[in-house]
């Protein structure tokens, strides 16, 4: 690491990216598929309620979204940081 | 060709494809043994976790749990896929730059504390036993139906297959197994729910079926679906769970729980670099969700089908005569996993919810004399599948190879896990440091030799509460592991004192509270509560659902004897510094 200046916006980069995906994570499973879901009965997705589909499938697509949009930026941050694997 | 000879064939074919591999990848260092030699490709990796993850519990009984609870089932369904966010972006990068072979020797090294990896040793061990024992059942119960076997000569056949491959190539031959048996069990789910969601909704998709119409209605699948339960007494499929908290506080600790355990996150120690270790989790649940995304469309399915092979005219019309039941409700009977009895003596089985006061009126009414379905166990969804939907013999042998298949990968990863416990934690790490390379690789053989003994052995003889502990295993995975493993990595203040008093703690409340409903140990009759039903629940929270609030309290325990007590060493604080930045992961390989 160059300085330890960079090593501070480095690990900042990293746990700013981290908390906005932890909290997509968390508003897609525990707030769509389980506490709001009794208010978005009203949105259907196909034959079922938006919170349903949410519980039993859609929040599983957006994990799988979320870890790839955090392998493909946080290798970006490595690099521009200069600390990526050589 | 019959059944059973055909289901021989794709069984017997499947375990030789596993002792060839076994043979081709045998391990000649401790490196290979347990972390095969960090070269595995991060895709090949995440199909190899995805067979690790999925166990006889996802294959077989899964689809059947969500069923019979409907909606709230889906605590299961984002339970264990949510935490691979987790893994990835909280623990796998890190642990992989850390560059060593096992979880304890991270806790022991980053708290510099032989007490703190002793707890993780016995953490690891109590976890990992307890969920190889339902492996090894699962084994036993798929020989005995698919192959008339009885089910010992099933466990012993089960118990060699895993003994040449884990024994012989450790976490190479393991990995290389694995990704075999994910294209095996993953095909053997598939097939059947494609043909099902067909025959129903005219989708292929079962994703999109379970959203779709039912063809003959014309109405939404679940809609239909639960038109037809609520005839016969049962609540909506897609109604409100009992308690939303609970559900949430369940779906939070298999999230957590699934982070933490053991034989899951020592997979990311296979790849060879820190930006590997992060595709790899996105890969494992690609080839995860495959199975997950499909799995409530077939218990949705899979419970219309049910209820309509009893009731093929609706409940106002005649149920099935005894004598017209199809082929699988003969077969499955024979199992005992399911059972009739033809109470009023009129040679039809009216099935229904004897609890319902419109459904015992009209019982009442019609002289029926209670449900006469007395026993369908939830295992039999997934397993019976291609029978109700008149799929040819080879499918249904394909369902005993991809059972088999899913038993077998989860049991290896988890002895893989003990073994590499036992030898590179407890004999080089504390017992006997100077152990030579070939010495701790001989003690790893012995030691994965023992701990298949040992699975066999529960196999055989099932402890009473082995359905209970898999509470035990989740919970302790959650309020221990997970959390010291975050802390280690994401703060360079928690010291050792905090480290393992927080473990305790987090341990402590979570067994405290499974064991008031269960049982002190699970010894029957010395629960403090009467029962572990939702009315004696504090606030409505099960025990199974109690892990993430031990985790909670391990943090907060960590956090305060950290804040009192002096701050870790220099060196220790360098060596945080050092995992959070990926470059030099290579260098870690030959430590």
């Amino acid at each position: 690491m160059d300085s330890d200046e960079s090593g501070k916006q480095y690990w900042a980069a990293n746990i700013r990216l981290v908390t906005v995906l932890l909290a997509i994570w968390a508003f897609v499973s525990f707030g769509m598929g389980i506490l709001l879901r009794p208010m978005l009965m009203g949105i259907k997705v196909g034959g079922v309620d938006l919170g349903f589909w949410m519980a039993q499938n859609g929040s599983i697509y957006v994990f799988l979204i979320l870890i790839f949009v955090y392998a493909v930026m946080m290798n970006g941050i490595d690099r521009q940081f200069n600390v990526d694997e050589e | 060709m019959d059944l059973k000879t055909m289901t021989y064939i794709i069984v017997g074919a499947t375990f030789a494809l596993y002792i060839g591999i076994a043979f081709w990848a045998r391990a000649g260092s401790t490196g290979e043994f347990y972390a095969a030699g960090r070269g595995v490709n991060p895709i090949a990796n995440g199909m190899a976790t995805a067979a690790d993850w999925m166990s006889a519990a996802s294959f077989i009984s899964m689809a059947g749990l969500i069923a019979f609870q409907g909606y709230q089932g889906a605590k299961f369904l984002m339970g264990w896929t949510g935490g691979y966010v987790l893994l990835a972006l909280l623990l796998a990068p890190y642990l992989r730059k850390f560059g060593k072979f096992t979880v304890p020797e991270f806790i022991g090294d980053r708290f510099y504390s032989r007490t703190a990896r002793l707890v993780g040793v016995l953490c690891l061990i109590t976890i990992s036993i307890t969920y190889v024992i339902g492996q090894m059942k699962g084994v036993g119960v798929a020989f005995s139906r698919f192959l008339d076997l009885p089910y010992e000569t099933g466990l012993y056949v089960g118990m060699a297959i895993v003994f040449l491959y884990a024994v012989l190539g450790g976490m190479k031959g393991i990995t290389y197994t694995q990704i075999a048996q994910y294209c095996v069990l993953i095909t053997a789910y598939t097939i059947p729910a494609v043909f099902i969601s067909m025959n129903l909704t005219g989708n292929p998709l079962p994703q999109l079926g379970l959203i779709g119409n039912e063809t003959s209605s014309g109405m939404p699948m679940i809609a239909k679906l639960n038109e037809t339960i609520q005839a016969i007494g049962f609540g909506a499929y897609d109604g409100d769970p009992p308690s939303y908290l609970d559900m949430l506080l369940y779906t939070i600790t298999l999230m957590i729980g699934t982070a933490g355990l053991p034989h899951v996150i020592i997979r990311f120690f296979t790849v060879p670099k820190v930006s590997d270790a992060r595709w790899s989790a996105g890969w494992a649940l690609v080839f995860i969700a495959l199975l997950y995304t499909v799995a409530p469309a077939v218990g949705a399915m899979a419970r219309y089908n049910v209820t309509n092979t009893i009731w093929p005219n609706g409940v106002q019309s005649e149920p099935v005569a005894i004598d017209n039941l199809p082929q699988w409700f003969q077969n499955w009977e024979t199992t005992g996993l399911l059972k009739y009895e033809d109470k009023n003596g009129d040679g039809k089985i009216q099935f229904y919810n004897e609890k319902s006061p419109a459904m015992q009126a009209m019982a009442q009414e019609k002289g029926w004399q209670g449900n006469e379905l007395t026993k369908f166990d939830r295992d039999i969804m997934v397993l019976a599948n291609p029978e109700i939907a008149d799929l040819p013999n080879w499918v249904i042998a394909l369902v005993a190879a991809g059972g088999l298949a899913a038993a077998l990968s989860t049991a290896a990863g988890l002895l893989l896990a003990i073994s590499s416990s036992i030898s590179h934690d407890l004999m080089k790490g504390i017992l006997t440091p100077n152990i030579s390379e070939s010495g701790e690789l001989l003690a790893a053989r012995i030691a994965m030799a023992g701990a298949i003994a040992v699975a066999g052995y529960f196999g055989l003889n099932p402890p009473g509460f082995a359905a209970q502990v898999v509470a035990l295993a989740f919970g302790l995975a959650a309020s221990s592991i997970f959390p010291v493993l975050m802390m280690g990595i994401f703060s360079k203040r928690i010291n050792n004192h905090g480290a393992i008093l927080g473990m305790v703690a987090g341990i402590g409340v979570t067994l405290a509270y499974i064991f008031a409903y269960k049982g002190m140990f699970f010894i029957p009759g010395t629960a403090i509560f009467p029962a572990s039903t939702p009315e004696h629940w504090i606030m409505g929270v099960s025990p199974e659902a109690f892990g993430c609030i031990g985790a909670v309290v391990n943090f907060i325990v960590a956090y305060v004897v950290s804040a009192a007590t002096s701050a870790p060493p220099q060196h220790i604080q360098d060596l945080v510094e050092s995992i959070r930045v990926p470059r030099g992961a290579a260098a870690a390989v030959d430590h």
